[in-house]
């Protein structure tokens, strides 16, 4: 097999995809656009639900990958349709063409800073889930607070929400806040934590015993509603307004952090590599499968499948499956082209 | 005195933060059910005694959580314990009940 599939993103879809089809005897070429690899998920802690490394998967996926051409730091500057491939040119000069192309892109997190009511950006003590993750894997943050006593979390910023331009669901924030509210409940034992939700959907293996955790071990108060404004005291903490709606009364709350979940939204630095290779758009703004329940790493070009968040949200493992599936979903593709040559 | 003119009523604004912790923090104690609770109101459902008193387990249980004396509101409570079958969460209801009336008598 001399045929090239070139896999293009460097997260964890693109490195799971990369393994597999190097054990099914293939020479795959990795094109990551940024310096290293491992995605979102190299600058992440852990992992729900059973808290183990991120970092130790990235490490294990890098493992699993030896032995595989790779580009860092290099885009796809335009790719041509040929009779039975694509050609790609590179950012770094070189021409490859391509059998197959395998799509991991990934997704984008919706800029907090566009939900203003938040004041991500503007009040010193507001941060989002990926800036708490990378303070929890350990980088320093001036907006953490030394010692807080009240720590909030707001649950859907910018998903669910059609004015922020996404109807649709995130699907794993809702667990990561309980992550994350479990992680910062042990960093500051003595602080309350508040998860501020709409609905909490909690539809993974063991994410409701996750809850459950959270809820009697961890005395996290789970309160449904919205927060619909911030405001910043005279010293500098935060005040949040929103509705106790199970009880039906307003709720004031004086934070010392506050933690907004901000959604996955589509990658917006693949739209012209979609265009120059003819790709549709799903009506949620991401990359369309040919459909979106036998055939969801087929996309509507021959020999294009994708891999991961770059077709819609999606939890790790449900990534590294559907990466598995696309890498076979590839080997079978050329080997059915091979046998009609 | 008069009784025309403008007053100010008291705002129903929960001040969550200034909320006291403690009677809700030793119901946790007594029944480790009382957090987990996620407000489904199937005990409410099933209580005979709910469509003639207004009792509700799930009013109590957050009223407790909001620092709040529900003393009263249990006093239609009757402990026939159908709240307990129906809980999906497993609580203990029939514990929590007994645990309330406990804390809020001393």
């Amino acid at each position: 097999m001399n045929e090239i599939i070139v896999v293009i993103g460097g997260g964890i879809a693109g490195m799971e995809a990369v393994g597999t089809l190097l054990s099914l005897g293939h020479t795959p070429i990795l094109i990551e656009a940024g310096p290293k690899l491992g995605g979102h998920v190299a600058s992440w802690h852990k992992l729900f639900p059973d808290l183990s490394s991120a970092g130790e998967l990235v490490s294990r996926l890098q493992e699993y990958m030896k032995g595989a051409n790779i580009f860092l730091g290099t885009r796809v500057i335009s790719l041509n349709r040929l009779a039975d491939g694509y050609s790609l040119k590179l950012s770094n000069g070189m021409v490859i063409n391509a059998s197959a192309i395998l799509l991991t892109t990934g997704f984008q997190l919706f800029d907090a800073s566009r939900k203003e009511e938040y004041g991500y950006g503007v009040y010193d003590h507001v941060i989002t889930n990926s800036d708490l993750e990378a303070w929890l894997a350990g980088r320093a943050d001036a907006r953490v607070p030394k010692n807080p006593e009240h720590i909030g979390f707001v649950h859907c910023v910018g998903s669910r929400d059609i004015k922020a331009c996404n109807s649709q669901c995130s699907k794993v924030c809702c667990a990561t806040a309980i992550k994350q509210a479990i992680e910062i409940k042990e960093k500051f034992p003595y602080a309350r934590v508040y998860c501020f939700y709409m609905d909490l959907r909690l539809f993974g293996k063991k994410y409701e015993d996750f809850y459950v955790n959270a809820q009697r071990d961890y005395g996290i108060q789970f309160i449904r509603g919205r927060v619909s404004e911030v405001g910043e005291t005279r010293d500098g903490a935060l005040q949040i307004k929103a509705e106790d709606t199970l009880s039906g009364k307003p709720l004031k709350l004086r934070l010392d952090l506050l933690v907004l979940m901000s959604g996955i939204v589509r990658n917006d630095s693949i739209r012209e590599l979609s265009l120059m290779a003819g790709l549709e758009t799903d009506s949620d703004g991401f990359l369309r499968s040919v459909d979106n329940e036998y055939s969801v790493v087929e996309s509507n070009r021959p020999g294009i499948f994708f891999a991961g968040a770059c077709t819609g949200p999606k939890t790790v493992p449900e990534t590294i499956a559907e990466a598995r599936s696309a890498a076979l979903s590839a080997h079978r593709y050329l080997q059915r082209t091979t046998i009609i040559r | 005195m008069t009784d025309f003119g403008f007053t100010l009523s008291c705002s129903s604004t929960l001040d969550l933060g200034k909320v006291d912790n403690d009677k809700f923090e030793e119901l946790c104690r007594l029944e480790p059910g009382a957090g987990v609770c996620i407000g489904c109101g199937s005990c409410s459902a099933v209580c005979p005694s709910a469509r003639l008193s207004g009792m509700s387990v799930r009013k109590v249980l957050l009223a407790v959580r909001r620092g709040r004396n529900v003393r009263e509101m249990l006093q239609c409570c009757m402990l026939c314990g159908k709240c307990t079958i129906v809980c999906p969460r497993g609580i203990n209801t029939r514990n929590l009940i007994l645990s309330i009336c406990k804390l809020y008598d001393d």
